[in-house]
């Protein structure tokens, strides 16, 4: 593998982790917003 | 405020885009190392933004911990204001002068000291209560995330580099490594233990994790390691084309860290208030029960 090569692994692997966690924090907040709907509904 | 999230993360986006470009396209190839240095702008701004959400969350954690008690706030108050007044006059003085590493400025010293007391009375400020657990918890978890990418950016920097992917026994290294298992091991524990005292537990794990802070960032000016010295500062001999790319690389990062801790805090407030939520209704379901429950009791008796 050339050096430049593990420059754009570098990148990517940051995106990758980032948006990773992004993602948990979005799935997260909808669980969330979901369970907050059902109990106003049970209310 | 609701319209800021949007806007900041428009401009956020905007300033990593040009960060990338900057980062690729703008700043000079390095003599010795080629393109692959240019790992560094991504490395090292994770490496700053960890560390700045460790510092908050070690501020957050000792207020936490000395809010229950009048006295301890009082002395932890005492404790910061007397930093910060040592710390912006020993750098200067000759004896403590002569200790600092060459390339370290004095004034650069006393400004991080300060910084100490001024983050106390601001974090103190702005997060008041149990929001101040909310703060501790986002920062160590975005922090995490920061630090993970130093963990993974370094080796596949070192690979070309030195020839290795890690270099056992480095302190730079190794103590990057601790201070990551030390915050893992914090959410973890604040994941998976159900204890009242779960918040007060974490906040002392967090005071002894951050001793490990100065430790992973003084380790490269105190010690000979594997890891490259300061660029910056001591003896650092960086082109300022290249400085300002890395600077300019952090305010990005900086930008996203910062929302990306808002949304966490956000999740946070919202989890707690479904746990609330939660909380009121089986107390309500529990009291329905018990009313309906009464009367058969009585018959039966």
């Amino acid at each position: 593998m050339s050096a430049v090569k593990f420059l754009f692994a570098a990148y990517i692997a940051t995106w990758v982790i980032h948006l990773f966690y992004i993602g948990t924090v979005v799935r997260r907040f909808s669980r969330l917003r979901q369970q907050l709907r059902e109990l106003s509904k049970g209310k | 405020m609701k319209r800021l999230f949007p806007i900041l993360s428009i401009v956020t986006v905007a300033l990593l885009a040009y960060a990338l470009y900057l980062a690729l396209v703008v700043a000079p190839t390095d003599g010795l190392q080629g393109d692959v240095y240019r790992i560094i702008y991504y490395h090292v701004p994770s490496a700053w933004t960890a560390f700045l959400l460790f510092f908050i969350n070690f501020v957050a954690s000792i207020r936490y911990l000395v809010r229950s008690s009048a006295g301890g706030e009082k002395a932890a108050k005492c404790v910061a204001i007397g930093i910060g007044i040592v710390g912006f006059i020993a750098p200067f003085l000759p004896p403590v002068r002569a200790k600092i590493p060459a390339g370290m400025e004095p004034s650069a010293v006393a400004t991080t000291i300060v910084l100490i007391p001024v983050f106390y009375f601001v974090v103190g400020k702005l997060f008041p209560g149990e929001r101040l657990d909310v703060l501790a918890l986002t920062c160590a978890e975005v922090g995490v995330v920061f630090c993970t990418i130093v963990l993974v950016t370094g080796p596949l920097w070192a690979r070309p580099v030195w020839g290795i992917w890690w270099a056992p026994g480095d302190i730079r290294l190794t103590s990057t490594l601790v201070m990551w298992l030390i915050y893992v091991s914090y959410l973890v524990l604040r994941r998976f233990s159900s204890s009242a005292q779960t918040q007060m537990l974490a906040a002392a794990l967090a005071v002894f994790g951050a001793l490990d802070v100065p430790l992973v960032y003084l380790s490269i000016w105190f010690y000979r390691t594997q890891h490259p010295s300061p660029v910056i500062g001591g003896g650092g001999s960086m082109d300022p084309r290249m400085l300002h790319v890395l600077l300019f690389s952090w305010l990005a990062f900086g930008l996203f860290g910062f929302l990306v801790c808002w949304s966490r805090f956000r999740l946070e407030l919202l989890k707690r208030e479904v746990e609330q939520a939660h909380a009121m209704e089986s107390l309500v379901g529990a009291e329905a029960a018990s009313k309906t429950s009464l009367p058969l009791s009585r018959s039966a008796g």
